[in-house]
């Protein structure tokens, strides 16, 4: 392999699990904007909708050597399901840990998403010991669980190639891209996105348009859960194995994003899942991969301190 | 059409408001006038459900707004143009005129009542992508009565509207409030700038540190001694 094909692959490779990060980054990123707290608990979350996936997989017996038509509406299914679920998941821990604690001071309800965060965890950490062929009949709840292959490793650039561009990475795109054109329409053309932003840049001036702001929270935060359902289901495709702490890499992954390109901003969690992604794949194959953390982060502190409010974050300040 | 009656209302253990009452009929001008700290703000802010009374009523149009909650407020038919504008900064001035019109669905009432708004106030017309913070205070001010108005109000309360700006707008935007009365519009107006207030409204009420200390014709308060010693630098 020569080097450029080398780099090419790194490419291909960091912007696929980029995409991933990314919209992972998105649910961080629209809570905060609408209620400045950064959920912990989303990467929790998106394991899961992972967990649930994997589950229906097992139920409907779905593996590699299943048929090219039936797993293909069998991802589009699963795809939607988490989505629903983490969504609805997501708007139910809304209500329940951080509605109440909407008037407290901002740490109250950053703790209370921490704990969200454990319970998710421990509730990924029983299911994964659940009695089913895929938990392995659930003894070693805790070790990290086989992710059928739905989608193959074929080569599509040719088996010839050196480079590999697979069936995997083309499931990637096919799923994030519309996902984000379709969110970025969303936020920017309907009434209820409109309503999202203005909730954003002034809940009382909100208010005072006759929203109902918690009703705009609420959809936030569905949206955003959903976006790491689907997220979830891409993810454990691709990787073939999920685990009761992905989520805390994940998440981790993706907060990063999130500040990295703007916190607050939807085109800033999706550069930033994106460079994310590269700069990972740059470091694993350039410098180490053991390196790569302390990598990332050098590079978010050094962008931090020159654009604090991040890459593509907001700049112009309200007059008053 | 509104009646404030024997409100009392504070933060945490401040009482801002001692039994406030005042009333708006329909069709009026009310001004509501007080220096700094008297209260107004917080008056309005009551009305409009943001805050909440701890004792007394407010029953605008026949209905105790209790326990309205202040988006639902809004739908009754009560608008407020807040303190210091509250312009949603990103969102374009089209898009501020929108949210105005968050509560109604009929595309051509809307898009007719942008055109009013437009022809009100011109120069939005030529801003209507630009982002709403970078307007200048007074284009603010005047987004910030327009988008009001896009919900189609009964009543439109008014947070001090001529701060900040240069005195020419301010004409101007007084301008707009009489023609929209003229209309029809029924309007509480609290202002600092006493003189014009009291030159515009059929009515007004003097706040003084969360009591209402005087209330006549705004004719009369103008040459009221008390008001004219107090509010309009005369001794
Ligand atoms: N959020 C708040 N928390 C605590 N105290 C407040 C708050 N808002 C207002 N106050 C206090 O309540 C009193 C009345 O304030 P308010 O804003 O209603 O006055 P105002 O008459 O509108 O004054 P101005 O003309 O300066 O706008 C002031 O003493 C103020 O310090
Ligand atoms: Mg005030």
């Amino acid at each position: 392999m020569s080097t450029t094909e080398v780099l090419l692959q790194q490419l291909i490779t960091g912007l696929s699990n980029g995409m991933i990060i990314a919209l992972i980054a998105l649910g961080y990123t629209m809570v905060y904007g609408i209620i400045e707290l950064i959920n912990f608990a989303h990467g929790d979350l998106f394991m899961l909708g992972g967990f649930l996936a994997l589950t229906i997989v097992g139920m409907l017996g779905l593996d590699a050597t299943t048929g090219n038509a039936t797993t293909f509406v069998a991802v589009g299914g699963l795809v939607a399901i988490s989505a629903i679920f983490c969504g609805s998941l997501n708007w139910t821990i809304d209500r329940l840990a951080y509605k109440p604690l909407r008037r407290a001071p901002k740490l109250a309800p950053l703790v209370s998403a921490i704990g969200v965060s454990f319970v998710l965890m421990n509730i990924g950490l029983f299911w994964g010991g659940l009695p089913m062929d895929v938990f392995s009949d659930g003894v070693a709840a805790a070790a990290p669980k086989d992710f059928p292959a739905l989608a193959s490793n074929k080569n599509l650039l040719g088996e010839a190639s050196d480079i590999r561009f697979t069936v995997k990475e083309l499931m990637v795109l096919v799923i994030t891209v519309p996902l984000m054109i379709g969110l970025t329409m969303y936020v920017k053309y309907t009434r209820t996105g409109k309503a999202m932003r203005a909730v954003a840049q002034n809940p009382i001036a909100a208010q005072l348009m006759g929203i109902d702001v918690n009703r705009v929270i609420g959809t936030t935060f569905i949206i955003g859960g959903a976006l790491g359902g689907a997220a979830s289901v891409i993810y454990s495709l691709y990787n073939n194995t999920i685990h009761f702490q992905m989520g805390y890499r994940a998440g981790m992954d993706a907060f990063t994003a999130a500040v990295l390109g703007g916190i607050g901003s939807l085109p800033g969690a999706m550069l930033g899942g994106l460079l994310i992604g590269l700069v990972r794949a740059m470091s694993d194959q350039y410098i180490e991969a053991r390196w790569t953390n302390a990598v990332v982060f050098t590079i978010l502190i050094l962008i931090l301190i020159f654009r604090p409010s991040g890459l593509l974050g907001a700049r112009l300040r309200e007059k008053v | 059409m509104l009646q404030i009656d024997r409100i009392h209302a504070g933060y945490g253990p401040i009482e801002v408001l001692k039994d406030v009452s005042l009333e708006v009929h329909e069709g009026e001008i009310v001004t509501l006038i007080g220096s700094n700290g008297a209260g107004k703000t917080t008056t309005l802010m009551c009305v409009s459900g943001l805050n909440r009374v701890r004792s007394g009523r407010i029953v605008f149009d026949g209905h105790d707004l209790q326990d309205v909650s202040a988006d639902r407020i809004v739908h009754r038919g009560l608008a407020q143009v807040p303190e210091g504008r509250k312009i949603f900064p990103r969102l374009s001035v089209r898009e501020n005129l929108e949210m105005g019109a968050f509560i109604r669905n009929d595309r051509d009432g809307i898009e007719e009542d942008m055109g009013r708004a437009f022809a009100l106030f011109p120069v939005l017309k030529q801003r209507q992508t630009q982002l709403g913070g970078t307007l200048s205070g007074g284009e603010q001010q005047m987004l910030a009565i327009a988008r009001a108005l896009m919900s189609r109000p009964k009543m439109l309360l008014m947070d001090e509207p001529s701060m900040g700006i240069a005195p020419l707008l301010v004409v101007k935007i007084f301008d707009a409030v009489r023609e929209l009365n003229r209309e029809g519009m029924t309007v509480l107006l609290v202002e600092q700038n006493a003189c014009l207030a009291l030159k515009l409204a059929h009515r007004g009420y003097v706040l003084e540190t969360g009591e209402i200390v005087l209330s006549d014709a705004g004719s009369a308060l103008l040459t009221h001694p008390r008001v004219r010693e107090a509010y309009l630098g005369e001794v």
